[in-house]
């Protein structure tokens, strides 16, 4: 069969093709979205150890307190959004709007607690003297590598806020589906694991020793 | 196909598996407090970190309700492009004694 033909024989049923794996679109493509930006992140944290094993005097500056225990406190909360996440997915699939809509304004007050309390960690590094390219401790590379992993983060974080309040919205309008929140949650836990890998190669291999 | 997830409803579900992230991250911070060589630490740490992420990408992201085809496309293809990114630690230790920065 020629090629005009074929597509003509073709018709309408390649458009209504099976979606591969049984899942929506959707949700396939927030899975590859996921997965190459897993591959981001996981370069820039090579490219941290790399850096951190080529540099002989390497700074370890987080003492327990404030900033390991920040990091617990943040790791607590980011972890708890995870959960109110998912309280949201199942509400939303259950037709519970009102409920749905509860889980996300309590994952996005989460999410927003979490950047503030990163930006407040920030903020008392610079205060220390932490810079792009210098520092006190050793290791001019330190800042760089830090401030890149840690703030590639923070901005999937604010990003992840952004966006479940657009979904909040359009779902509460009606224009937006479950469908719509379960791919945002993919997104957000997505945000939590890669979290799960920072906190112990940036700060807890990093910890101030007596 | 809006939800190819089924079972029971509400989060009570997943408070085994959020206990158990929390859990895991405080062994973390547990193991950073040891006495533990950096070569050792670095493994359990890296251990407890893809165990706690394998929990979150099977139970919160419902991985583990997919069909299997769906795992086997995405997840083995993952791990080996990252395995290939650890490919310049090699350069990292040769890096060591030409003290570059």
């Amino acid at each position: 069969m020629s090629e005009p033909n074929q597509s003509i024989a073709m018709g309408h049923s390649a458009a209504m093709e099976p979606s591969p794996y049984a899942i929506p679109s959707r949700k396939l493509a927030m899975w590859l979205f996921i997965l190459s930006d897993a591959c981001t992140f996981g370069a820039l944290l090579f490219a941290y150890g790399y850096l951190r094993t080529a540099s002989p005097n390497w700074p370890t500056p987080f003492k327990f307190f404030p900033s390991i225990l920040n990091v617990i406190i943040m790791t607590v909360v980011l972890i708890t959004s995870s959960l109110t996440m998912l309280g949201a997915v199942d509400a939303s699939k259950s037709g519970e709007k009102s409920k749905a809509l509860r889980w996300l304004g309590v994952t996005m007050v989460l999410g927003a607690i979490f950047a503030i309390l990163h930006i407040r960690e920030w903020a008392g590094l610079i205060h220390e003297g932490v810079r792009l390219f210098e520092n006190p401790w050793g290791s001019s590379l330190f800042g760089a590598s830090f401030f890149s992993i840690t703030g590639l983060h923070l901005l999937h974080v604010i990003s992840g806020v952004i966006a479940m309040a657009v979904i909040a919205r359009g779902y509460s309008r009606g224009s937006l589906t479950a469908g719509h929140v379960e791919s945002t949650a993919l997104y957000w836990h997505f945000v939590d694991i890669v979290w799960m890998f920072v906190v112990p190669l940036v700060y807890l291999m990093s910890i101030a020793r007596p | 196909m809006e939800d190819s997830s089924s079972g029971k409803r509400g989060i009570g579900r997943y408070i085994p598996v959020y206990v158990l992230l929390l859990a895991l991250s405080g062994l973390q911070v547990f193991l950073a407090y040891t006495r533990l060589d950096r070569n050792r630490l670095l493994a359990s740490m890296l251990a407890v970190a893809i165990f706690s992420a394998a929990l979150a990408i099977m139970y919160f992201m419902h991985m583990a309700q997919e069909r299997r085809s769906f795992f086997w496309s995405l997840i083995p293809a993952t791990i080996f492009v990252l395995l290939m990114m650890n490919m310049i630690w090699s350069d990292s230790f040769r890096l060591l004694h030409m003290r570059p920065f």
